[in-house]
């Protein structure tokens, strides 16, 4: 178990790498902040594809569980060339909260324990599903390192559901080389580098809106306290 | 009388114009960028902000996107009141959205156009209403501006009805609650060019806010005194928030901030925010009647005639 971190700035963002499918020691090590590299295969998979395995239970297309344990919240840039085979040329994630619910079953039914994706879950999302399923959360960086992650893809292994859900949500099994930087967002304790990061902007937000008061209006809203996330 | 813009001419430079703007960032943001990383002092904005110049120069040199969300591709066009086009502007719509289709294959682009409701994609990014167009015109000029924007663009942007007693102090809560709201996280990829459309009707302030993130370069400024001193406030006072890039604690949050007004209700004060994310992809070619096409970094979208108050 990792200690933990109390301010931002004491995150050592130590350089790690892992090889594909992550062992459960790798993942039990990995700190709140380190700098990920991953060589191996994943997959991608996103609203489509969560429908299917989550929704429509449909499971994993045949294989790719034994594949790997990595799933990436990502949609290529991607085309297929008139003879057949795939251009790749940048990945970038897109946003992991909106899976939120599904993660309990998809784990159960895609045996991933390391997603990669953009923006993190809270604290919350990651003790009560992430936890108990041994999983941790990697954001990738920028956002938006769509050249460098595209230049790391060694070669598409294998598209699933192509022509079902189109190249921007299809199920595409990648062969990577030293794929990142991620960083460690989502710890095996089911602790966050954004609350982290969360926690100290809070703490000076009273004094940024001291001077702003409400406007004449007001709006129903999901959200009132200046300190609470959109992202639940 | 001018010659005609051929529109295979039109077409073919709006295929250069998705290419240039999908790889390459441009100088003007990319300079902006810079200086805040300059200024951070988080250690993780600042490594995310090197890792994006970085990413920035890989793009360029293998001529691959710079980011896989390649947005939405749409077009501004701005027409000299001489320029004739041949076939029309129903050869220049026809010419664009074959160019986007034909670039999303060749680049390629993320096919990220998808009907609302069935999700079908066409795997080109053309679709109902789809690539947008929007024209604007421009006294004694025989040329046409065609500029690309792909803008990324689940979160970032809001809208909402101030009133006139909210004033600046209301203009300022709504522009810091965008960026608290987006920021953390980094779900608005910053940091951005903030736009800011202030007045008009609903959709207008929308339209301008958009406009004015995605069509005015870092260190322009608005020609009107007060509003610039405002962008200017406005850029101090996303950057005194606390938050960076990605949603660390720091001050790498608003790279420039770009407002432009429309005449309101006089009982109204609409504002539209938007933020153009770090792929702020926008490229501008100018096609002149003789053949002659000028690629630049600047749409020039914001011209006095555009901006006009009198009935000339």
């Amino acid at each position: 178990m990792t200690a933990p971190y109390t301010r931002l700035d004491d995150v050592g963002m130590d350089e790690v790498h892992l090889t594909t499918p992550v062992a459960d020691a790798d993942i039990a090590r990995l700190k709140l902040g380190d700098v990920v590299y991953l060589s191996g295969v994943l997959y991608t998979a996103r609203e489509g594809v969560y429908k299917k395995v989550v929704d429509d239970d449909r499971g994993l297309p045949a294989g790719v569980r034994e594949l790997t344990n990595v799933n990436f919240h990502c949609s290529p840039a991607a085309a297929i060339r008139p003879d057949g085979t795939y251009a790749v040329e940048a990945v970038t994630a897109t946003a992991s909260f909106r899976f939120g619910k599904s993660f309990p079953k998809w784990f159960e039914r895609s045996g991933s324990r390391v997603i990669v994706g953009k923006a993190g879950l809270t604290e919350t999302a990651y003790r009560e599903w992430f936890v108990p399923a041994g999983a941790v959360y990697l954001t990738t960086v920028g956002y938006g390192l769509g050249a460098t992650y595209g230049k790391a893809i060694r070669r598409v292994v294998d598209v699933h559901w192509l022509r079902e859900l189109g190249i921007a949500q299809a199920l595409w099994v990648l062969e990577v080389d030293r794929l990142g930087p991620f960083l460690v967002e989502g710890d095996r304790e089911g602790r966050s580098l954004f609350a982290l990061a969360n926690r100290e902007i809070n703490a000076r937000l009273a004094e940024v809106y001291r001077e702003l008061p409400p406007p004449a209006l007001s709006r129903f809203g999901e959200v009132v306290s200046r300190e609470d996330e959109v992202v639940l | 009388m001018a010659k005609s813009i051929p529109a295979k001419l039109i077409e073919d430079t709006a295929r250069e114009l998705t290419s240039r703007a999908a790889i390459d960032i441009p100088h003007d943001f990319r300079a902006g960028v810079r200086r805040a990383r300059d200024r951070e002092r988080n250690r993780l904005a600042r490594f995310v902000l090197d890792e994006m110049d970085r990413n920035w120069d890989i793009a360029t040199e293998d001529r691959r996107p710079m980011c896989a969300d390649t947005g939405l591709p749409r077009y501004y066009v701005r027409v000299g009141n001489e320029a004739t086009i041949d076939g029309g502007f129903v050869a220049l719509e026809r010419a664009l959205r074959q160019a986007t289709a034909d670039a999303t294959a060749t680049i390629p682009l993320r096919p990220n156009r998808v009907h609302p409701l069935t999700r079908i994609d066409h795997n080109n990014n053309v679709g109902t209403h789809a690539p947008e167009i929007t024209y604007a015109f421009e006294p004694d000029r025989d040329f046409i501006d065609v500029t690309t924007v792909h803008k990324g663009g689940l979160f970032g942007s809001d809208y909402r009805m101030l009133f006139p007693a909210d004033g600046i102090k209301g203009i300022k809560r709504f522009f810091v609650d965008c960026l608290v709201q987006f920021g953390k996280r980094g779900l608005a990829c910053q940091p951005a060019i903030v736009g800011i459309g202030l007045g008009g009707a609903k959709d207008t302030c929308v339209r301008l806010g958009k406009e004015a993130a995605c069509l005015r370069v870092v260190g322009s400024r608005n020609p009107d005194p007060e509003i610039a001193k405002l962008e200017q406030e406005l850029t101090d006072l996303g950057n005194y928030i606390g938050i960076g890039a990605m949603g660390f604690a720091g001050t790498s949050m608003v790279v420039a901030t770009h407002i432009e007004v429309a005449f309101s209700h006089t009982g109204g004060l609409p504002i539209g925010v938007h933020q153009f994310c770090l792929s702020s992809r926008r490229a501008t070619a100018r096609i002149h009647p003789d053949g002659r096409v000028e690629f630049r970094d600047d749409p020039a979208w914001f011209t006095d005639y555009y901006r006009r108050e009198g009935v000339e």
